[in-house]
């Protein structure tokens, strides 16, 4: 059976039916933007970075489905604007004063606002003041980093059985709960080595008493921009 | 251009004065830049006030009335306009305190914190009111060019500036932009 292939970019990506554009892209080594998707996990569709061109058409790689010899389009000039209206609305909505930030150099949204080469928040700052959930002995829970990607709870709920957080609240209001009837993350049988605490993309989600442990020039994305293969000048930091 | 030389202004606002030690280190280029700019107002400078000039730089937010006359001085004298650094560019690390009241901020430091003397607020008319925010720059005055970083890095100052000199829209190396 010969594969069916889609072009990304003019460039074939070979794929299996029922595989989305994202899934595809990701096997075959191909970046396309984005923070709410994580292979293996069920598609979100909610930061939109990963909006492409679709044969004439906009939709998310991480929902739609591949389809045969249809012309995609990823790193297009106004595609990379949009992307960086939407991280700017990102940076605006929360506090991310990534200079005092533990995950600064470790964090997904930072690292695809320098790739699409974001330099100012463009919009009026919200300065969100959110409550921060300090109860956990090994766990800090900061909500004004959440860009409400979801990625905590579905692998609390899918992978670690645990199920301890939700998004609570509507529009604006919307943000990360902990369920518990205290709602406090001390009274969740969250562990410091959940898969949960992994996949947060920003430093929303932090292991305590880790922080500024890695020297700046050797962080994950001083070594390697997000979606870059390490050339072998870089891998020999580490 | 040739037989005038470039004036820049420069000034802090509720800045570290980082963003200034990260112009500086610039080094021994500092030499070869000043044959082709002069410096009015700035905190290198005894110039008490900014004139007309091509090239203002600002380092830090937003966080008092003063901030905003010398901001709008700037603004009005500058033909270009630069928001230097994280504070200029966000609010910074002095945004953080936003969240919290402006009058618990000052009674924690000048009534509760223990060998205050007085025990009152500062109230007097030549000190600056203090705003309940600290605000990114370009939510007062009109921005034309943002340089990231706490602080940006010297070579990123020294590229961006030498661009401007030249005419062309300044370019950030993507290895030299970064937020942190």
């Amino acid at each position: 059976m010969s594969a069916k292939t889609f072009l990304l970019d003019g460039q074939p990506v070979s794929f299996v039916d029922g595989q989305t554009i994202m899934d595809a892209a990701l096997a075959a080594g191909v970046y396309i933007p984005h923070l709410c998707h994580l292979p293996g996990y069920r598609p979100q569709g909610s930061c939109k970075l990963c909006t492409v061109d679709i044969g004439g058409r906009r939709g998310a790689a991480c929902t739609n489905a591949a389809v045969e010899n249809v012309d995609v389009k990823c790193e297009t000039q106004e595609l990379n604007a949009d992307r960086r209206s939407l991280l700017q609305m990102l940076f605006v909505e929360g506090n991310h004063f990534c200079p005092s930030c533990e995950k600064s150099g470790n964090c997904a949204l930072q690292a695809v606002a320098y790739r699409v080469g974001m330099r100012d928040p463009h919009f009026p700052h919200f300065y969100p003041a959110h409550d921060m959930d300090a109860s956990h002995p090994e766990v800090l829970l900061d909500r004004n980093r959440c860009i409400l990607c979801e990625l905590c709870v579905r692998a609390s709920r899918d992978v670690d059985g645990k199920n301890v957080f939700a998004i609570s609240g509507r529009g604006m209001r919307a943000r990360l709960i902990v369920n518990a009837s205290s709602g406090r993350l001390a009274d969740t049988p969250l562990a410091a080595g959940d898969r949960a605490m992994t996949v947060c993309p920003t430093g929303a989600l932090l292991t305590k008493r880790q922080g500024f442990s890695v020297p700046i020039g050797r962080r994950t994305y001083d070594l390697k921009p997000i979606g870059t293969t390490a050339p072998a000048r870089e891998t020999q930091h580490g | 251009m040739a037989d005038r030389k470039v004036r820049i202004a420069t000034t802090s606002l509720a800045g570290c004065f980082g963003c200034h030690m990260s112009i500086l280190d610039i080094d021994e280029a500092l030499f070869d830049l000043l044959e082709r700019v002069e410096f009015d107002r700035s905190p290198l400078t005894d110039i008490k006030h900014c004139g007309p000039c091509d090239l203002g730089i600002i380092e830090g937010g937003v966080c008092n009335a003063e901030n905003v006359h010398v901001l709008k001085e700037f603004r009005r004298n500058c033909k270009v306009l630069v928001a230097l650094g994280a504070c200029a560019i966000s609010g910074g690390i002095p945004a953080m305190r936003n969240n919290i009241p402006l009058r618990a901020c000052f009674q924690e430091v000048y009534e509760y914190e223990p060998g205050t003397l007085g025990h009152h607020l500062p109230n007097d008319p030549e000190l600056p009111l203090p705003f309940d925010k600290v605000h990114p720059i370009n939510e007062v005055v009109h921005v034309d060019y943002f340089l990231p970083g706490c602080p940006p890095p010297a070579e990123a100052i020294l590229r961006f500036v030498g661009d401007l000199l030249a005419g062309r829209t300044p370019a950030i190396d993507p290895h030299l932009l970064h937020y942190d």
